[in-house]
């Protein structure tokens, strides 16, 4: 089923959460929106799910208006970050409650529900739950019950808000594999909010970055993570050193010292040249645009991470670099630097 | 220490212990004999039975209120739901000289309520009204904080599941208040039943009619029948004993239930 | 709840009312856009009812509240001032009523101070310290709230009364507790009893041991401690239960009406004028007592807002969440 999502404005006081957002969901996706908190993802995902309303722009779910709808009416799976299961009901009753509260007309017999209960609890392996309530249970399964609830109503979507965001680190790494996994069991077009960039790469085929309220860049994981569209997209996903330069006619100046590198067609005026810690090829004293003093060096699996003050310019410009380990660096050498690949961009006011 | 607890037993302690004792100097024939005597016995069923009736009335109303006042915003609903604890702060004498003027033949409520037929002062009808008086806000005080705590997101849950508002309403949002709503009944219906003051003015006091078990401890003990008022006494302080216990109960069910997250 | 509103203007709040109750009426125009504007506003907020259903839900909360407790409390002054100011003040200044307001200024003054007392060192035995007979002694503090106040009053008589257990011996000796002064006072303590303490347990148990262990490492005696770091802490919750002690026991009535005896200018306090002179059909002079019982009412439920307000704010240092 698709999403398509055309020119949502919502805005909370004069806070715009949402600014001018379009988006297409295809038929099958799992999609990440990636951002910060207060990047919108959230409201964005409410929205879809009709559990929020923008000022204006349009949303259709398959081609059909869905802001003509209300959340009861659109078909579409919730899971909350905070799991939202009814404590009063059992796991069971939880998961069929979507099933009993269907229009009478349309409403499956007692013993289609169960068994379509069964089915879904088979599904996210916690058969053996049914009769608990939810408060005995871990917050990991507590999880996986409010998935099943979700897919019990055959959704044609399903939005999931943080849904890991409660869980601790060891559990989370679980359910992702586990999330993916049943998505390419089940094939359902889903969508999740995340803002950890490490769960959204993992587990998304497309990733969608928001900020402030926009969207920064719509691509695979590898796409998002080698060819970051903007600054922020650069600076929020994977770990960058960033240098103050100055673009002038091709060139391009770091405390005014020029750098032997092209300016790619960046516009001249003050700009941010970003280099992945990885993408920094070492070499000896005065071979590459850059030169520093080592200053500490930890080293840990095939990497050395490496704290590199440097030299000239105003003021110390202390960044950190990872390197091979093919030749061990020490704290003191004076070793020069050259970006790999790089992306410049312009500062914006 | 040892002096609070000296102080509880000539405060609390002793003065019940004379109340069991004093039961202790009947036998029980005699026990049997005056609570199924029929005054005594129309007693009792006058105060549970109008105190269940009002009990009642209170959980409706007093979930209609508790809806209003934390679902909804209208002008002076800050003031309205101070009001709601009147009942609890206003001498019961007061209260019960005041709904008599309300509701007497000539009284603002009275007057229209007569000309339909319907006679409320000096009648059951006016003991039941004092008791829904007096019992508003045990259900209000304790089901708001229930609701104002309540999960949003459950009710978003609800609705992405094709939950309509109704079933969100009496499938989610009511049984969770369930503990809270038993025990507000219970407390209304506890006070109702030993209430004495707001209702002896409104309630015409006749035998077998409308005389509730407090007045008739009174009246016995101004006849010096100490034993038949003691008598009547310990069948209800039992009765609060029972309910004390179910509200704790249901209180403790509540939180291994539902427990706070 | 109060905070929810704390931060909304008056004009916002008639706004949310004025859509909450379907006042708010648009033009009918620019078809498919408006349409489609209306269908979201009408399920916009997802939490609440349909307008109408909305409506009737305010509608009934409010005539109820306004039939069963804001006319009875109307009633109470317009009859006091029925025959006008000067009946009103002529009636106060009755010897009678006179002798009633002195009588119940004193039964709270004593029983007051006494359940002040005890209940500060009864909370502190609660929440500080773990012994048995702790549950026991919680449920014997509850007692006097769930006892009909009938049957707090015929205690006493059982116990002091002509022919209760220590009738004949008080009568020999010329002491008189029933039917005077002691004996209104000790079953006003009774019923009043669990107020303070009640307000200080949970606030007590809340705040735990720390500090005082603190104080006392550094040196501070057990009252230094006492006086100095619990009591600081406790003292909102202390006013607050003191209030609602102060005002039962201005207003109580079942159980005082039984040990009284009603000797007309000794022992009736306020609230069993209000009923005598109500019997006697002297109704201005019945009212005007009761609205200043009613006052109180009124002063303690507002000096109880605030006091809350004040709790609140003592429980999250941090301010408020919302």
């Amino acid at each position: 089923m698709t999403i398509e999502v055309k020119n949502i404005v919502k805005k909370f006081g004069s806070f715009a959460a949402l600014d001018n957002v379009d988006l297409k969901v295809g038929k099958g996706e799992l999609l990440a929106l990636l951002g910060p908190s207060g990047s919108g993802k959230t409201t964005l995902l409410r929205i879809i799910a009709g559990l929020d309303w923008p000022d204006a722009g349009e949303v259709t779910i398959d081609g059909e208006d869905a802001l003509g709808h209300g959340a009861s009416e659109r078909h579409v799976g919730f899971v909350f970050q905070h799991y939202a299961l009814f404590r009063h009901m059992t796991v069971f009753e939880n998961v069929a409650f979507g099933l009993r509260v269907q229009p009478r007309a349309v409403r499956k017999d007692e013993a289609t529900i169960r068994a379509r209960v069964k089915e879904l609890l088979d599904l996210v392996q916690l058969d053996w739950l049914a009769n608990r309530y939810p408060s005995q249970l871990s917050g990991g399964q507590r999880q996986r019950i409010a998935l099943a609830r979700a897919l019990a109503i055959e959704p044609r979507i399903l939005l999931l808000d943080e849904p890991f965001g409660a869980l601790d680190a060891k559990v989370r790494k679980e359910l992702r594999q586990w999330l993916r996994s049943l998505h390419s069991e089940i094939h359902v077009t889903s969508i999740f909010v995340t803002h950890d960039q490490e769960e959204a790469l993992e587990v998304a085929n497309r990733v969608v970055v928001m900020d402030k309220g926009r969207i920064e860049q719509i691509g695979t994981p590898g796409d998002v993570y080698d060819n970051p569209a903007t600054a922020f997209v650069h600076g929020f996903i994977g770990e960058s050193i960033v240098l103050p330069v100055e673009v002038a006619g091709g060139s391009v100046r770091l405390g005014g010292r020029p750098l032997n590198i092209a300016a790619d067609g960046a516009a001249s005026g003050a700009s941010k040249l970003f280099v992945r810690r990885h993408d920094m090829q070492i070499g000896p004293a005065g071979t590459g645009s850059l030169e520093g003093a080592v200053r500490h060096v930890r080293s840990f699996g095939p990497i050395q991470r490496a704290e590199i003050a440097l030299s000239g310019g105003e003021g110390k410009t202390v960044i950190e670099i990872d390197a091979p380990r093919d030749r061990e660096l020490q704290a003191g050498e004076i070793i020069s630097l050259q970006p790999r690949r790089y992306r410049i961009f312009a500062v914006q006011e | 220490m040892g002096l609070t607890l000296t102080w509880l037993s000539v405060i609390i302690l002793i003065p019940l212990a004379g109340l069991f004792l004093k039961t202790l100097e009947l036998s029980p024939i005699q026990f049997w004999e005056i609570l199924t005597s029929r005054r005594t016995l129309n007693a009792l069923k006058i105060s549970f039975g109008l105190s269940f009736a009002a009990a009642c009335v209170n959980l409706v109303m007093g979930t209609i209120i508790v809806w209003a006042l934390v679902r909804y915003r209208f002008p002076g609903r800050r003031l309205f739901d101070a009001i709601v604890d009147i009942p609890f702060a206003l001498p019961t004498a007061v209260a019960g000289v005041a709904l008599t003027q309300l509701f007497a033949q000539k009284g603002w409520l009275g007057a229209p309520l007569a000309e339909l037929g319907i006679k409320v002062a000096f009648t059951p009808i006016g003991i039941f009204i004092a008791m829904v008086f007096i019992g508003i806000p045990f259900v209000v005080r304790t089901v708001q904080p229930v609701l104002i705590d309540l999960d949003p997101e459950i009710e978003e849950a609800a609705a992405s599941l094709g939950a309509n508002r109704w079933h969100t309403v009496f499938r989610v949002i009511m049984p969770s208040l369930i503990p809270a709503l038993l025990t507000g009944f219970a407390l209304a219906f506890a006070r109702a039943v030993g209430e004495y003051g707001s209702v002896i003015f409104i309630a015409g006091n006749l035998p077998n009619v409308s005389e509730i078990a407090p007045l008739l401890i009174v009246i016995r003990l101004s006849e010096f029948r100490y034993a038949d008022a003691t008598a009547i006494a310990v069948v209800m302080l039992l009765a609060s004993f029972v309910i004390i216990f179910a509200v704790n109960r249901l209180q403790r069910w509540a939180q291994t239930r539902i427990p706070a997250h | 709840m109060s905070t929810q509103t704390s931060f909304v203007t008056p004009a916002a709040r008639l706004q949310a009312y004025a859509s909450t109750a379907d006042l708010a009426v648009s033009p009918p125009s620019a078809r498919k856009a408006s349409d489609r504007v209306r269908q979201a506003a009408a399920s916009r907020d997802l939490r609440s009812e349909p307008g109408p259903i909305r409506f009737i839900i305010i509608a009934l909360a409010l005539s109820f509240l306004t039939i069963f407790v804001v006319l009875p409390l109307v009633v109470v002054f317009a009859s006091a001032f029925s025959k006008g100011i000067n009946a009103y003040f002529a009636a106060l200044a009755e010897p009678e009523a006179l002798s009633a307001i002195k009588l119940t200024l004193l039964v709270a003054a004593i029983s007051v101070s006494l359940n002040l007392v005890f209940g500060v060192i009864a909370a502190w035995a609660i929440a500080k310290f773990d012994f048995t007979g702790k549950t026991f002694l919680i449920t014997l503090i509850d007692l006097p709230f769930s006892v009909s106040p009938v049957i707090s009053g015929l205690v006493f008589v059982l116990l002091f009364g002509a022919q209760g257990y220590w009738g004949t011996w008080l009568q020999a000796n010329n002491i008189h507790i029933l039917f005077a002064v002691p004996g209104i006072a000790l079953a006003t303590i009774f019923v009043t009893f669990p107020f303070v303490a009640r307000s200080l347990i949970p606030l007590m148990q809340e705040q735990g041991t720390q500090e005082e262990e603190a104080a006392i490492s550094l040196g501070a005696s057990g009252l230094q401690t006492f006086f100095r770091v619990t009591l600081p802490n406790i003292k909102w919750g202390l006013l607050y239960g003191v209030l609602l002690c102060n005002a039962r026991a201005m207003g109580e009535f079942g159980a005082v009406s039984v040990v009284s005896g009603h000797i007309r200018g000794e022992t009736n306090t306020m609230p069993l004028l209000v009923e005598i002179l109500y019997n006697e059909y002297q109704f201005v002079a019945s009212f005007a007592i009761a609205s200043l019982l009613a006052m109180l009412a009124l002063i303690t439920l507002v000096v109880k807002t605030v006091l809350e307000q004040r709790l609140d704010e003592g429980q999250t240092p941090e301010g408020r969440s919302e």
